[in-house]
């Protein structure tokens, strides 16, 4: 059977996947980031997953105004790096998991959530620049990936006791899945930052801390922080971090931290990271 | 835009909410066009006849045509949307927060490297009409 043995929580800021295209991640400014990972990337050579689910959000690129799904499951042969208007990222096609995708579609609207089911969409840095940070540049990625896309965009964005539920519907799907599959889910986007009107580069580094201690050990609490309290505290754009909810359901009660690193600035963002095994 | 939401009082943000992503529909996808290539180039040939092809109001139109950031916040649009618009301008992430805080792309540049703005005194309205 499927099992889920491991979780990441990992900023997607673009300009770190801007910074590993382009050679410039050794440089003064991003080394200190990149070297934050150099853990990590050992990490998951050792951890060996066979497959990533993968919960991030989409920055209008599959998704325009017109359509906003709250939650989309990817259940394609494979998700194609999308052009987010400079080109698209010179990084590796990301292969899907057909089987697995279709078993958790119907398993999740069964227990009541009722997803979106996405059966051709590209993906943008929200997708592929935790993979950089996690792999450095394959030729290919190592292993498939199923993707999950959450809006955040336009508010409200789902609440963190929902997206924690979801989380405990998909290992739930994940774990009824006959084949013999090593799981690692990522949960992506954060930390503390705000992007627009006269608040951008808000930063509350004290706000992080406490919400990576609460996600790590007692979620119970920590997913029920408010979306006010995202907004005013964390910053507008900083309410992606309900998506580290949906990983954190899909692990134990009891996870062991192994990994964390935090980080300002990169662009207007701080940056944060955590590995948790289950235990 | 409904009165009385708990965010109101958040300074410097324009939360982008349902009423605002009714209000920005049409501005927001003129903004994601410039997405591709081939609207890049019809929009560099011929603004004012591209623009026109978004039913957007006269002030949006103005606000997108002058490169009014923060204004676009205001009339409805979403910075992951205007962003596109900045791009097509030749204007990065940072570059743009810079301009919609009024600090400029050096001084706000410096401000993230030393920590980036704090929460003190930059979570409530009140704090920011005291100055």
């Amino acid at each position: 059977m499927a099992r889920i043995t491991s979780g990441v929580a990992c900023s997607h800021v673009p300009a770190l996947g801007v910074a590993s295209d382009s050679g410039i991640d050794s440089d003064a400014y991003y080394a200190p980031i990149f070297k934050g990972f150099e853990f990590s990337r050992q990490w998951i050579a050792e951890e060996k997953p066979d497959l990533i689910f993968l919960v991030y959000n989409d920055h209008c690129t599959a998704f325009d105004a017109s359509v906003i799904p709250t939650f989309a499951l990817g259940c394609a042969a494979e998700y194609h790096p999308a052009d987010e208007g400079w080109g698209p990222r010179p990084v590796p096609v990301v292969r899907g998991h057909q089987a697995l995708s279709a078993h958790i579609a119907q398993s999740l609207v069964l227990d009541s959530f009722d997803i979106t089911i996405m059966n051709e969409m590209e993906v943008d840095h929200g997708l592929t620049v935790p993979l950089t940070m996690m792999f450095g540049k394959p030729d290919q990625w190592p292993c498939p990936v199923v993707p999950l896309a959450v809006n955040v965009v336009q508010y409200p964005a789902p609440l963190g006791s929902r997206c924690f539920a979801l989380g405990k519907a998909i290992r739930k799907a994940i774990e009824s899945f006959p084949d013999d599959l090593k799981v690692c889910v990522f949960g992506t986007g954060g930390m503390s930052h705000q992007l627009q009107h006269q608040r951008a580069g808000l930063i509350n580094s004290e706000w992080d801390a406490r919400f990576m201690d609460l996600l790590v050990n007692d979620p119970n609490t920590g997913s029920q922080i408010e979306h006010i309290e995202y907004l005013r505290e964390a910053g507008s754009e900083g309410i992606e971090l309900v998506m580290w909810y949906v990983m954190r359901g899909a692990l134990n009660e009891t996870v062991e931290e192994v990994h964390r690193f935090y980080h300002v600035p990169a662009s207007n963002t701080a940056v944060g990271h955590l590995i948790l095994e289950n235990r | 835009m409904t009165k009385g939401k708990p965010y109101d009082d958040i300074p410097g943000t324009i939360i982008f909410d349902s009423d605002q992503a009714a209000r920005g529909y049409a501005l927001n996808q003129f903004c994601i066009s410039l997405r591709l290539q081939a609207n890049r180039d019809a929009y560099a040939a011929d603004p004012e006849g591209y623009i026109d092809k978004f039913s957007m109001s006269a002030e949006q139109r103005e606000a997108a045509l002058g490169q009014q950031w923060n204004r676009l916040l205001e009339l409805g649009g979403n910075i992951y949307y205007t962003s596109k618009l900045a791009a097509f301008h030749g204007i990065n992430f940072q570059e743009l927060a810079g301009l919609m805080t009024g600090k400029g792309s050096v001084a706000y540049r410096e401000m993230m490297i030393s920590g980036g703005r704090p929460i003190e005194g930059n979570r409530y309205q009140s704090e920011w009409e005291e100055d």
